[in-house]
């Protein structure tokens, strides 16, 4: 069986094996941490693409220089990757992966409190599990930062945060703490409350009766966030009203996703839509509000509510100008998760180019998640994350060769000729 | 547009017939009293070498010449296509999907052998447009799940119809085997009583079945040779049962994890019936004991994008058809389970599989001739061979490419889904109230098992 390569669809097969490189890894000298990895074709994602490039990153990790390989030179001893496309470490613009495991079984399945359909308070870091083997399984396909934390179904599911998908520990892993509270609207929300609330309209009520109440208090949150008496679920809901987490609301359906834009307009919080199935019937609307969209995985099952989706959504969204990221999101069932290289190659077989499909879980998910300082492009000073493939990323028969974060080769495929 | 209207049909015709001419190609004949020639596609046979250039040519329904052009004459009075450009394969065989809306067993028993989906299935569900747009042609559509037996399968055909009798490959469902039969072990048919609730319980309820059904068979025997003994009072359910025993009707075995997968061999080796393996996530665990298995007419896996959703799943791999192909066994191919995954990507299951080292050759007959061959079908379908139903795939390029798009998918000489036709590409892309009635296949009780 020699010409089987499980690690490449299967790492957590690997688990002993995996879990002892990676640690090691993690500790090694600094040293190891000057790389030079050099392509055929280099996707910086900060203007055309470099035909044989060269990425050097240096010991803190991060990105020294960035070029043409006949003007950047590799330094003496530093190790030096090959492969035939490089592209900056893929960023998941909205998963559960670390709450949600893969065994789908009530010890694993963090990503819905169903104790009250308002719970804004839940922080992501108390939940996520950073040895989860869909957290592995995600990386060995490109994924080096994940926006991760509470899932959909709930008005307000809880927070989520942004990690790099290494780390033994939350601490370790943790790029962003708090990045948005995470909501749902629409009808469908009732059904794990036990019918409360029970219509659209009452979800609405309920949301904006929450929003009010972080408006009084307002004025009283300090700087750092919190009000005196202390108050958990206000606190957060303040400071989304001033400016410092975003709101993220799944909302599929047309009129949910006017539900969310009105939300927007009424409290002033920095919007983020996700799913968005219906969102190419409301571009006017979305780019009026200059609101971003992450995009529903191109093959998530259109039925329920997204029956309506297309394929083509985000190349009709970027048509018209909005900022669109796509996203592994929420599986009941199998799979546990999707996977963002096989949906940015599927939207890019519907139209979207090349170059916007790379865009949407590279760079769109850094701007959109406010990360675009660290990640999401190769520039000198960004985190040196960076994955190497045998062809075109998107091709079903080309492989991820190599991961790298911060300078550390995470996963390597010796089978992979570059 | 859950019922298309008289009007609305007549305008999807114009559609067709509009598009037809714009293409330069024709619009589909019932009875394809024309011969038409594809000329300089790539074409895949399945059954041969692929071939660069070549001329494909069908007539009333059935390939009739497959080669090279320079070897290929075209009869006078052929309509020739200029397919420049195009790749031609055999339409697509998806041996286990759940489109057609239809259900199989309810929760009274753990065991419907009389039970056909056939009698579910609504001909012009919403999901048989998507499937046909996926350039899938032939379809086993299975019963249920959650079941030791969900009930009987049907083999169609995914024509323009009105009725199940358009889309059945049998004619009469009370004289013929019209499909296979659904089993399922692991946890997908545990439950409280009267399910099993372990797994030697659910072997042991379906041997007893099989033990039922051969003392029918043995009594059913005696009496036509003897006309002293009682024939059994007829029974729907045991003799679809003697159908399996005979070896006429296959059974189609829902089974992941690899020890149960090799105790459907056991069944299957001590009752002596023939049986696919489908789904196999373990496959890649047991390859060896799979091949050898002489019980065993193929294996048909769903390729999944990640691990686990639910334990039976936890070791699900891309990799399970390189395995089998290495181990030698037979028959391997793919299915969609739609809706698990959709029929529009049906392609994408062997290019994932090619991913990580099955072949080209066997990854694309594991898409058509090796899931013909697992409904007995191969004599009619799966492969460009002169004799066969003319049923067939129009790709833009190659089929292991992600920007491949399928363009048209003929079955029997007509044309059932052009990707130029507005109404027909809603069906590819999705949209707004455009597939109202696709299939919402719900596991139920296995969702969290």
């Amino acid at each position: 069986m020699n010409r089987l390569h499980l690690n490449r669809t299967f790492p957590c097969l690997l688990t002993a094996a995996a879990a002892v490189t990676l640690s090691l890894s993690a500790g090694a000298d600094a040293l190891e941490a000057q790389l030079a990895v050099r392509g055929g074709t280099v996707y910086t994602m900060e203007g055309p693409a470099l035909q044989n490039g060269v990425v050097l990153i240096g010991a803190d990790g991060r990105i020294q220089q960035v070029g043409p390989a006949a003007s950047t030179p590799i330094p003496a001893g530093w190790r030096t990757l090959e492969a035939a496309v490089v592209t900056p470490g893929l960023v998941d613009g909205r998963s559960v992966v670390g709450l949600a495991g893969y065994l789908n079984q009530p010890h694993d399945q963090d990503q819905l409190e169903t104790s009250s359909a308002i719970q804004p308070e839940l922080r992501a870091v108390d939940a996520y599990n950073p040895r989860e083997a869909l957290v592995d399984y995600v990386r060995s396909l490109g994924v080096t930062t994940m926006h991760t934390g509470h899932g959909p179904g709930a008005l307000m599911s809880g927070q989520t945060m942004v990690v790099k998908t290494r780390g033994a520990s939350v601490e370790e892993a943790t790029v962003m703490p708090v990045t948005t509270i995470a909501m749902t609207l629409g009808p469908e929300v009732g059904a794990n409350f036990s019918g409360n609330p029970g219509t659209r309209a009452r979800g609405m009520a309920l949301v904006r009766a929450e929003f009010l109440k972080a408006q009084d208090a307002l004025p009283q949150l300090r700087a750092d966030g919190t009000l005196s008496p202390r108050n958990l679920r206000t606190e957060i809901l303040a400071r989304a009203l001033r400016g410092e987490v975003k709101v993220l609301i799944t909302a599929q359906r047309s009129t949910e996703i006017l539900g969310a834009l009105r939300l927007q307009r009424e409290f002033g919080f920095p919007l983020i839509l996700d799913g968005a199935a219906e969102a190419y019937n409301l571009v006017d609307e979305i780019r009026e509000a200059q609101v971003p969209v992450i995009l529903h995985p191109t093959m998530a099952r259109h039925s329920g509510t997204l029956e309506n989706a297309t394929l083509e959504t985000a190349r009709i969204l970027r048509d018209a100008g909005i900022q669109v990221s796509l996203q592994s999101g929420f599986e009941a069932y199998v799979p546990k998760t999707r996977v963002i290289l096989f949906e940015a190659a599927m939207a890019a077989a519907y139209g979207l180019s090349f170059e916007e499909a790379l865009r949407s879980i590279t760079l769109a998910p850094a701007q959109i998640l406010g990360l675009a300082d660290r990640v999401g492009s190769l520039a000198p000073g960004k985190d040196g994350d960076l994955v190497l493939f045998n062809g075109d990323p998107f091709e079903y028969l080309t492989l991820v060769c190599g991961v790298v974060i911060e300078g550390q080769v995470t996963n390597e495929d010796p089978a992979c000729q570059g | 547009m859950i019922y298309i209207s008289h009007a609305t049909r007549a305008v999807m015709a114009l559609a067709v017939a509009i598009s037809a001419s714009g293409a330069g190609l024709p619009a589909p004949v019932m009875a394809q009293s024309t011969p038409i020639a594809f000329q300089g596609a790539h074409l895949i046979p399945i059954s041969g070498p692929e071939i660069e250039d070549g001329t494909l040519i069908i007539h009333q329904g059935r390939i009739v010449a497959v080669g090279p052009r320079a070897d290929v004459a075209i009869p006078m009075g052929t309509q020739v296509v200029d397919a420049t450009g195009k790749v031609i394969m055999p339409g697509l065989v998806d041996t286990h999907s759940h489109i057609g809306g239809g259900d199989g067993g309810d929760g009274t028993s753990a065991l419907h052998p009389a039970v056909r989906i056939l009698d579910a299935l609504n001909p012009q569900d919403d999901g048989i447009r998507k499937a046909r747009s996926g350039g899938i042609t032939t379809v086993n559509v299975m019963p249920g799940s959650g079941h030791l037996m969900s009930g009987q399968t049907a083999y169609i055909k995914l024509r323009e119809g009105n009725t199940i009798y358009d889309l059945l490959l049998c004619t009469d469902p009370a004289q013929e085997i019209c499909g296979g039969m659904k089993m399922a072990n692991g946890t997908n048919p545990r439950r409280p009583p009267p399910f099993p609730g372990t797994r030697a319980r659910a072997a042991s309820m379906a041997r007893d079945l099989f033990v039922q059904a051969q003392d029918y068979q043995a009594r059913k025997a005696a009496a036509a040779s003897d006309r002293n003994a009682t024939p059994p009072v007829r029974d729907l359910g045991m003799e679809a049962m003697v159908e399996i025993l005979e070896g006429r009707r296959i059974v189609h075995f829902h089974t992941h994890r690899h020890d149960d997968v090799l105790t459907v061999l056991r069944l299957a080796r001590e009752f002596g019936f023939r049986v696919v393996l489908q789904h196999v996530s373990e496959a890649w665990m047991v390859a060896d004991e799979i091949a050898a298995a002489e019980e065993v007419l193929g294996s048909s896996i769903i390729m999944i994008d990640a691990p686990g959703g639910k334990l039976e799943a936890i070791n699900v791999s891309f990799v399970s058809g390189a395995a089998l192909e290495e181990a030698g066994a037979r028959s391997v191919g793919f299915h969609t389970d739609d809706g698990i995954t959709d029929s529009r990507f049906f392609l994408r299951s062997a290019a994932v599989a090619v991913r990580v080292g099955m072949s080209r050759e066997a990854a694309l007959r594991g898409l058509t001739l090796s899931g013909a061959e697992m409904m007995d079908m191969a004599d009619r379908v799966g492969s460009l061979t002169p004799g066969k139903d003319a049923d067939l795939v129009i790709l833009s390029g190659d089929p292991l490419s992600v920007y491949t798009r399928v363009e048209e998918t003929w079955i029997e000489g007509a044309r059932v889904f052009d990707l130029s036709n507005p109404v027909h590409r809603g069906h590819a892309v999705g949209g707004y109230n455009l597939l109202r009635t696709s299939s919402h296949h719900h596991h139920g009780w296995e969702d969290y098992r």
